[in-house]
């Protein structure tokens, strides 16, 4: 027993020299309808996943239509040509096939997991093709879930971690569309008509936008055949869409909003970096170390293992088309909110002032490169970076270098990065449940 | 929470054979079991501790310590500093992270294969050198009460769901929240943790459950020489709990902040004792999916889509605990229906099932969708440590999930109807509502209130 253990601990070691791992090979080609599609060929687990994105978000809404972009992505199951909405979802559940979907600024996707026998995966594809290129909008169901995402949008502006990210989008992005709720406002969505959806569809699920990702048991003419299938018949459009630029200077803002809840939620932060941006790993590293490292990181340390005034507090940047937000976030109880917000100001202020320690750096290049067989261990962790190396324009080597940009960044690319994207001194903060007496003087306003 | 509960034997549906390893398992002397899931697919490794002690077993005052202890075992041991545990599995490339249910507490690391040694060495130590100060303790439980305040205080869905467990239940501890009441919180103080420690943390109340890229011989040598050395402890006896009977529909309405009402139905059932022989808790497994696992199922189909009297709806049943279970209806009503509206539109299509039980197709689709979920599920190695672990500290052991999934597959609609008649009636049933309050009311409800991960 004792041999083959010490045995296990040499060949331990060895790995731990050549951790370079087997990424994934990532095929590449534009379908005959022109999309861009990124595939996994892995015949492991007999199934088969498909994801479709299109530049289709909430950002594509305007202040007196929000809610249409993030509408039109959820009738898509809801009934196409000659398939009912009930048709669509008994049709996957028979075979075992799951829908789903995401939905954020920038992007709208469909996706489907189906096992990869002919009978379910044909089935599947059959009705998935049809929801992304026939969807009929009908009007009784629009009338039905605009009830049904009125009273959620109603629920939601009654809890707090909700006001204070509505808020929080409000006052960092002001005119620019990623302000805009993603699911809209109650007013603007009472108004959507089905046309809106109609006109949107039209607008933005075009083929030569749209990114198609397979990973699974299927071989690469099938999926070929599978990626014609599901963007052939998508509206052809060749305007071109663009977002105005963000704002990248906001003046400070603290809005205190009043809340009965027992605890403060609290939001800090400003437009961050987008997707593209030069110095997204110097970002990402430093983030990791300020508070995007779970357990270990400096806001963590500080707020909670040190003084224990928070369970979660966090740090991160959300990289989008354009600069997403860069968010600091804390819950903690009333009576101590303007202390918390103290300390995690301060723990800010200094690191942007002298960046991250050696010591830290190395611990977060060995967390980030030891770490990262664990993102790429599963099928779906897999597609999930097909689409968005795929929708970011990221090299198709994007997984073959992570490791190597890590390694490379350096204390003072970290403290450069920052110094450059964050300014602790115009920062947006935004705090509901604010303490009673502040909260009541504030009103809820801007001061 | 609802998960279905299977091993891998999709062979039983489909002709595929798919590489699938064996699970190996092995007791050591000090009476710690081993289970080895091998998944080459992937060079990483997930190690899971599996504690039989959870907050079943915490005593009347006590609520919360099973989870608050949970949260020191990240506050160091003899030989490695507070904090020291987390920078070193982030120092090795790995994510880690505990939870703590009603009825066990669990640690886990993910890592590259490589580093299992280290997960293991700082597993096995923190078994028994904790550390444990009234310092440390101070400031962790001042976290939990943040995390209390965060996941139930605040949250008038996590209260309504608290609040209904300590009617429904009126002797069985599940009538605590695992979080713990905040005076028990306030109350509790090092000795408390120490105490509870003592009591459980040992090799023969545990299941170590290693999942990934590893050999099984390797695996077991390995723990041998980490976990073998620990001295195993007398446990003492624990006390069951026999529910009493509900003798009438109980009812109850809890206020919070908030613009939805909700209605919860929970009717007490009961779980698998003898997973070969049993057969009711597989027909109130597939009930719970024919009413609610799938978009076209009879809850979504019937009250949001069709009669449009709920916006939301949800049925659930965990025919695997230690303890009774309770099959849970749920209903956010409409705007302009009300919580009556709601639990009319869920009576009836209870009657409807007790009427006319469910149909062929309906019993095929929710069975297909069973087999198809066991092939979707080997692309998760954490969730297939996850149910092996929950098994074996359940106390039916991972081989039975094959068995499950052997019997699922053998339910008949007859059967599914006769669990609908015989549990879904109303001296089984708490009715609770979410009474939502304006935010302009008065100021914070000071009240009390499920799974918690640190």
């Amino acid at each position: 027993m004792f041999v083959k253990a010490e045995l296990l601990c040499v060949a331990a070691l060895c790995c731990l020299t050549n951790l370079a791992l087997a990424t994934p090979h990532i095929q590449n080609w534009q379908s005959a309808s022109g999309a861009k599609v990124l595939f996994v060929e892995n015949h492991d687990i007999p199934m088969l996943d498909v994801a479709v994105s299109v530049p289709a978000g909430s950002s594509f809404d305007t202040t007196e239509k929000s809610g249409v972009a993030g509408m039109t992505h959820h009738l898509l199951d809801k009934g196409t040509a000659g398939l009912s909405e009930d048709d669509i979802s008994r049709g996957m559940a028979d075979i075992g096939a799951q829908f789903g979907g995401s939905f954020d600024q920038d992007r709208a996707s469909v996706s489907l997991r189906t096992l990869s026998s002919a009978a379910e995966r044909d089935q599947a594809l059959n009705i998935m093709a049809r929801v992304l290129q026939q969807p009929a909008f009908p009007d009784a169901i629009l009338t039905r879930e605009k009830v049904r995402l009125i009273s959620a949008l109603k629920e939601a502006e009654t809890q707090p971690e909700s006001i204070a990210d509505k808020a929080f989008q409000k006052v960092v992005y002001g005119a620019h569309p990623y302000a805009l709720p993603v699911s809209g406002e109650v007013v603007s969505v009472d108004k959507i008509t089905a046309q809106d959806l109609r006109d949107f569809y039209a607008a933005h699920y075009n083929a030569n936008r749209a990114v198609v990702a397979i990973m699974g048991d299927v071989t690469r003419v099938q999926a070929e055949a599978i990626a014609e299938q599901l963007t052939a018949h998508l509206p052809v459009s060749d305007g071109r869409i663009a977002l105005p630029a963000v704002t990248m200077q906001i003046p400070a803002i603290e809005q205190r909003v009043a809340h009965p809840a027992s605890q403060s939620h609290i939001l800090i932060g400003a437009p961050g970096m987008s997707r593209s941006d030069p110095d997204y790993f110097p970002l990402y590293v430093g983030n990791y170390i300020l508070g995007g490292g779970g357990f270990v990181s400096r806001l963590m340390n500080e707020v909670r293992e040190k003084r224990g005034l928070a369970y979660s507090v966090y740090s991160y940047f959300m990289p989008l088309k354009q600069p997403g937000a860069f968010q600091i976030g804390l819950q903690t109880k009333k009576e101590q909110a303007d202390e918390a917000l103290k300390l995690v100001r301060n723990t800010l202020a200094e690191f942007i002032a002298q960046g991250p320690t050696e010591k830290e750096l190395r611990a977060a290049r060995q967390n980030l490169v030891g770490g990262f067989a664990l993102r790429i261990d599963s099928n779906r962790k897999i597609l999930d970076y097909l689409s968005i190396i795929g929708f970011y324009d990221l090299p198709l080597t994007y997984l073959d270098d992570f490791t190597a940009h890590v390694e490379r960044v350096t204390v003072a690319q970290i403290r450069d990065a920052f110094a450059r994207h964050i300014h602790p001194q115009a920062m947006v903060t935004v705090i509901v449940g604010a303490p009673e007496a502040k909260a009541e003087s504030a009103g809820g306003e801007n001061k | 929470m609802r998960i279905y509960l299977f091993f891998v034997a999709m062979l039983l549906a489909s002709g595929q054979h798919i590489a699938q390893a064996e699970v190996f398992e092995r007791t050591l002397a000090n009476g710690l079991k081993v289970i080895v899931k091998e998944d080459h697919r992937a060079p990483v490794v997930v190690q899971q501790i599996w504690y039989r002690a959870g907050s079943m077993d915490e005593r009347t005052g006590k609520t919360g310590i099973a989870h608050v202890l949970e949260h020191l075992m990240f506050k160091g041991t003899r030989k490695v500093p507070a904090g020291e545990f987390s920078r070193q599995i982030a120092a090795a490339g790995g994510r880690e992270n505990a939870f703590t249910s009603y009825d066990y507490t669990a640690y886990f690391q993910q890592l590259h294969k490589s580093r299992l040694p280290l997960a293991m060495k700082l597993e096995a130590d923190r078994m028994h050198n904790l550390n444990l100060s009234a310092g440390e303790f101070a400031k962790e439980v001042r976290v939990v009460m943040e995390e209390r305040r965060m996941r139930t205080d605040d949250q008038p869905q996590a209260l309504l769901q608290e609040k209904m467990m300590a009617v429904a239940y009126q002797e069985h501890p599940y009538q605590n929240p695992v979080i713990g009441w905040m005076s028990d919180l306030e109350s509790l103080d090092v000795t408390d943790a120490a105490v509870w420690y003592r009591q459980w943390y040992a090799p023969n109340n545990a299941t170590l459950v290693i999942a990934g890229d590893v050999k099984a011989s390797e695996v077991f040598a390995l723990a041998q020489r980490h976990y073998g050395g620990i001295a195993r402890r007398v446990l003492q006896p624990r006390r069951n709990f026999t529910e009493p009977a509900q003798l009438g529909i109980k009812r109850m309405v809890v206020k919070a902040p908030a613009e939805l009402p909700q209605l919860v139905m929970s009717y007490h059932t009961p779980v698998l004792q003898q997973p070969e022989q049993d057969w009711q808790p597989y027909a109130l497994e597939i009930l719970a999916s024919v009413l609610d696992g799938n978009e076209s199922a009879r809850l979504n189909k019937h009250l949001v889509r069709e009669q449009q009297v709920a916006s939301s709806v949800g049925a659930g049943y965990d025919s695997a605990s230690r303890g009774p279970s309770l099959f849970t209806l749920q209903a956010t009503p409409s705007t302009g229906k009300t919580v009556d509206d709601a639990e009319t539109a869920l009576r009836q299509e209870i009657a409807l099932l007790i009427r006319e039980g469910v149909s062929a197709e309906e019993l095929k689709r929710v069975k297909a969708q069973v087999m198809a979920g066991e092939v979707y599920k080997l692309d998760s190695v954490f969730y297939q440590a996850m149910q092996i672990g929950q098994m074996e500290s359940i106390g039916l052991g991972h081989k039975t999930l094959p068995v499950m999934l052997e019997k699922l597959q053998a339910v008949t609609a007859e059967q599914v109807r006769e669990v609908a008649q015989a549990y879904l009636k109303d001296d089984n049933l708490t009715v609770a509502v979410l009474d939502p309050q304006p935010l302009s009311g008065k100021s914070s409800h000071k009240v009390e209130g499920a799974d918690h991960v640190r």
